[in-house]
């Protein structure tokens, strides 16, 4: 037995083990301290001489951004070259009294003060903050003449992004900032950090972020001696940088021009589409902001203001507002009815102004008090009969239902070429079963039908959901991007469109659809006053939201309500029915009635799309600046008088 | 009485000595972090609430006997493999190389855990053979110990892979593996160099052992990181130039300046008087950290402590070698100096076992 002894020597062998170990690390250790003597003692004088010359700096040469234009080649974000007033605080002894001085020579505001000292925070103390941008010519000379006053403060020419269109386009184009820590990161993780390398800004919303990859460009090198303060003295060398990419969007900056003036000072938002491929021809969200505030860095006050407005400006309705779709689900449900053979065409319903389950007492009522008499699946449209729906989605059942309508994206992201959108809901039984861990109740099913309840969607997904009924079922995926342009080679890259969705429907139940939807805009129709003598067959339905529920024995009154309350106003349409070029779905808040509030903003945005007609005019030319893609979308194929016929024609068949 | 009582086995856990050098350490490496980083502040106060973080690790782990370290031995390496093995067939893709494990929550990268799980493993394995110890028994730990290790290099992570490696040698060393098979393995390594040059290497990793031999081949690119380093801790000088006052950092010729390449920053700053302060200030730490290792009651306490402290050495002798020029760059911070909370904390809790296994004094039954 080795057993007992080996307790105490196998301890000894450890200590001795630990006494190689360490008398190694000390040897190591000494090899360091050799290597650090060798460094800093024997070769000092040739290292101290290395650093003292260290004055080949690489500086890295920053790329212009690529410039973003409308289809029509307009310009939507560009660089403007001017001059800021930096001060590095590291270099200057007393920062006050400096700004102080600086504010008798050029002008410096609070916000100016306010938002320095916020980037001050943000930054390095050897960075050069900016305390004043875009210097007039006066303010710059003044400085020049006073430059040896303030070590530390610089007047540098700078390449700024200009929005020109501000508020108009926030939303869509969003805007660039900073780039802070987490940018940093990102950048890191992906690799990119390198060709940052002396950028200042990245793309934090919209176009300018989803594209950043390419507006941003290739980072050139410069090699340049510098003295011992680190100031650039003379350029060695120079790798160029590579422009940015220019970006052109489906946009039309003068659509969108005239749907914000149409919103007037209403909240909302509008969505135009071009059913054949998916484009996105104008998006709106009201209010909006000025995005070239923050591309200075914006001042604590005016993002305070923005934030804490109850209007809402910094969020994209658009797509980043869910709201209950109301009647303009009433197309879709009509088509699921005919499609899942519920229904048949002609069939009717006797409507006496409500609805009730079977067994219950409770009364579903329609928006018209006392009914609309005998209802067939056209006119339920036409009149936005909620009672043929109510039975209708009763006698369906929410799972076939479900099923159906996510087929025209309702519930999902369309992937739209913007960040930050939402995919509203479309509810089923498994869904309120893990949200609410309740099971489903029929009236749920009921008021689903005419799109209130769980349901919600975003503006974007209506418009991407008409797309559908105008175009033969195929759902082409939101797109803004219409081609970038290569700097390097200098060629011009067309998006390809994408399907998103094809849904199988009849054509015959696809033809009803669209016929009731012509006659909304027409006289029996709810949204007439919209409609009148358009020149063009105008397919729309109108919608109703309800923000606050009205208890069971009282009757929507908007004058009681306060504005905030009152229901939100939907619009869906496209246009000319018999050969779809535009979808066209609109959202105001608090708006009251789809007919009356949105559907006039869809009419003003697709008599300019179809008739180049600009609101206030009787004609008027739309300045055409493109290619032959545009012109395909000119001719105005429905003339007014072939549009009554073909109406009077649908009106006597029935 | 009983607060009394319960403080004062809280601290029996704890050695004064070691906590206070590592406390100057630490004090160091704040000073440092603030000159690297340009004087921010906001960075000064996260590295104090990774600090903050660390210390509490290490306190608490210092109350943690060293039973219940042996019973969490074992599914710390098979998760860990397990977790290796995730990541070699879908973890994400950084910068080339396949190190994180995306969990849906959050994304981890599971060399981390193996850093204290791969010599849990050895130590504890070699403490249960202990009445038995065989040659066998050493081949059994190496395995243990290549699982992991042939994972990690795979993903690559040459610098990762290599340093575990060491963590598990030095148990193996410790526990008394012959000097012959030492001899033998030096020998077989120097022959298998060459081949692991040749066939095993990836390009970039050839490249970098390839500059740090002649960094003027590469100036602009790896190279530029050791010249500009270099010439940092060389024109340092005596006494340095003074907190805040080098050029080499404060104008930017310094990459990374605030984590892997620290000690240049130190260096340029403080002089060879500094590193002299530096290197002792590590060896002493290293020193009572040994000491308390031979104070362990099990061989696995022992083994495990041994090898912590040697790791400890390993870290921060390859960062400064790597930072002056002696051996290649690989991505290893200076332990307790750099800024980044991943290794403060893997460090002070590492300590934190080593000062429990010191002072939980009872025998533990094998």
């Amino acid at each position: 037995m080795r057993r007992l002894p080996n307790a105490h020597e196998e301890f000894r062998r450890y200590r001795q083990r630990v006494l190689v170990a360490g008398i190694g690390a000390v040897l190591l250790f000494g090899v360091l301290l050799g290597r650090f003597i060798w460094l800093q003692v024997i070769q000092y004088g040739r290292y101290q001489t290395l650093a003292e010359n260290n004055r080949i700096a690489l500086v890295p040469a920053v790329p212009p951004r690529g410039t973003i234009y409308d289809r029509n080649g307009i310009v939507l974000a560009s660089n403007i070259s001017a001059h800021t007033l930096e001060i590095t605080p590291s270099k200057v002894g007393n920062l006050d009294d400096t700004i102080k001085r600086l504010s008798a020579i050029v002008h410096i505001d609070a916000s100016d003060r306010k938002r320095f000292e916020r980037l001050r925070s943000e930054s390095k103390k050897f960075e050069s903050i900016p305390i004043r941008n875009r210097l007039t010519e006066e303010e710059l000379a003044r400085f020049a003449v006073n430059r040896y006053r303030f070590p530390g403060v610089e007047a540098r020419a700078r390449l700024l992004r200009q929005y020109p269109y501000g508020a108009t386009l926030s939303h869509v184009i969003g805007y660039i900032g900073r780039i802070n820590d987490k940018d940093l990161e990102r950048l890191e993780e992906s690799g990119q950090a390198a060709n940052y390398k002396g950028t200042d800004y990245i793309g934090k919303l919209g176009i300018e972020k989803s594209y950043e990859r390419w507006l941003h460009g290739r980072t050139g090198v410069e090699r340049v001696e510098v003295d011992a303060s680190g100031r650039a003295e003379r350029k060695l060398s120079r790798t160029a940088p590579v422009a940015g990419d220019d970006i052109y969007l489906n946009l039309d900056a003068k659509m969108q021009q005239i749907a914000e003036a149409a919103f007037g000072s209403q909240r909302g938002a509008l969505v135009a589409l071009d059913p054949r491929n998916g484009a996105v021809l104008a998006l709106v969200s009201e209010p909006g902001f000025d995005p070239n505030l923050f591309v200075d860095g914006i001042d604590p006050d005016s993002w305070k203001a923005l934030n804490e407005s109850p209007d809402h400006p910094l969020i994209n309705r658009a797509l980043r507002g869910v709201y209950p779709p109301g009647s303009t689900i009433k197309p879709f449900m009509a088509l699921a009815g005919l499609q899942l053979g519920v229904r048949k065409p002609d069939e009717e319903i006797s409507d006496p102004g409500y609805f009730s389950l079977p067994g219950s007492r409770h009364r579903y009522r329609d928006w018209k008090w006392g009914g609309h008499g005998m209802v067939d699946a056209k006119k339920a449209i036409t009149v936005s009969c909620d009672t043929y729906f109510y039975g209708l989605a009763n006698l369906m059942g929410i799972q076939p239902m479900h099923d159906f309508l996510v087929k025209f994206g309702f519930g999902e992201k369309t992937g739209i070429d913007l960040d930050g959108e939402r995919s509203g809901l479309m509810p089923d039984p498994a869904w309120k079963e893990k949200r609410f861990h309740q099971p489903w109740w029929p009236g749920e099913t009921v008021i689903a039908g005419i799109g209130q309840g769980y349901i919600l969607a975003t503006p974007l997904q209506l418009a991407t959901a008409t797309m559908a009924i105008a175009n033969d079922g195929v759902i082409y995926k939101p797109t803004l991007l219409r081609a970038w342009r290569d700097t390097a080679t200098g060629q011009i890259h067309y998006v390809a469109p994408q399907v998103l969705h094809d849904v199988k429907l009849k054509p015959e139940y696809l033809q009803l659809v669209r016929d009731a939807m012509v006659q909304v805009t027409h006289p029996g129709g709810t949204a007439v006053e919209a409609g009148r003598d358009a020149p063009y067959l105008f397919a729309g339905k109108t919608g109703t939201a309800q923000v606050v529920g009205v208890k069971q024995n009282e009757r929507y009154d908007a004058k009681k309500l306060s504005l905030r309350n009152r229901d939100h106003a939907l619009f869906i349409s496209f246009a000319p029915a018999d050969n779809p070029k535009i979808v066209v779905a609109v959202l105001v808040e608090n708006g009251g009635h789809g007919g009356s509030t949105a559907a006039p903003i869809a009419r003003k945005v697709i008599d300019y799309w179809l008739l180049g007609k600009l609101p206030g005019k009787e004609t008027a030319h739309k300045a055409s600046a493109d290619s032959g893609d545009q012109e395909d979308s000119f001719p105005v194929d429905a003339p007014a008088d072939a549009a009554t016929q073909s109406i009077g024609a649908q009106q006597d068949g029935r | 009485m009983a607060v009394k009582y319960w403080l004062r086995r809280f601290f029996s856990h704890l050695d004064l000595p070691l906590l206070g050098m590592l406390l100057v350490l630490l004090t160091l490496s704040a000073v440092i972090v603030y000159s690297a980083s340009g004087g921010s502040d906001d960075k000064l106060a996260a590295h104090f609430m990774n600090m903050a973080v660390a210390l509490g690790a290490m306190l608490v782990m210092a109350q943690v006997p060293p039973q219940r370290l042996m019973q969490v031995t074992l599914p710390i390496y098979v998760l860990g493999v397990l977790l290796l093995l995730g990541v070699a067939i879908h973890g994400d893709v950084v910068n080339g190389a396949r190190r994180w494990l995306n969990l849906g929550v959050t994304r981890i990268q599971p060399s981390e855990l193996m850093r204290l799980g791969v010599p849990l493993t050895l130590a504890w394995y070699l403490h249960r053979r202990q009445e038995v110890l065989a040659g066998r028994d050493f081949i059994v730990a190496g395995v243990l110990l290549m699982i992991p290790v042939g994972f990690i290099l795979k993903q690559p992570d040459l610098g990762t892979g290599m340093l575990i490696a060491a963590s598990g040698f030095y148990v193996l060393f410790l526990g008394g593996l012959s000097w012959r098979v030492l001899a033998g393995g030096a020998v077989a390594l120097a022959a298998f160099l060459p081949v692991a040059w040749k066939y095993l290497l990836h390009d970039y990793q050839r490249q970098r052992v390839l500059t740090m031999l002649d960094p003027s081949s590469d100036p602009l690119g790896a190279g530029y990181h050791i010249i500009q380093a270099t010439i940092a801790v060389g024109s340092g000088g005596l006494a340095g130039k003074g907190w805040m006052h080098g050029t080499q950092t404060h104008l930017d010729f310094l990459p990374e300046g605030s984590t892997d390449f620290i000690f240049a920053v130190f260096s340029e700053e403080f002089g060879l008087l500094g590193n002299l302060f530096l290197l002792a200030l590590y060896s002493a730490i290293i020193w009572r950290g040994l000491v308390l290792a031979s104070r362990a009651s099990s061989l696995f306490g022992r083994l495990l402590a041994g090898s912590f402290v040697l790791t400890f050495f390993t870290y921060a002798f390859v960062n400064m070698g790597m930072v002056s020029g002696i051996l290649p760059v690989v991505g290893v911070p200076l332990p307790l100096v750099s800024y980044g909370g991943t290794s403060m904390v893997t460090v002070l809790l590492g300590f934190g076992i080593v000062m429990s296994l010191a002072s939980h004094t009872s025998l533990i039954k094998s």
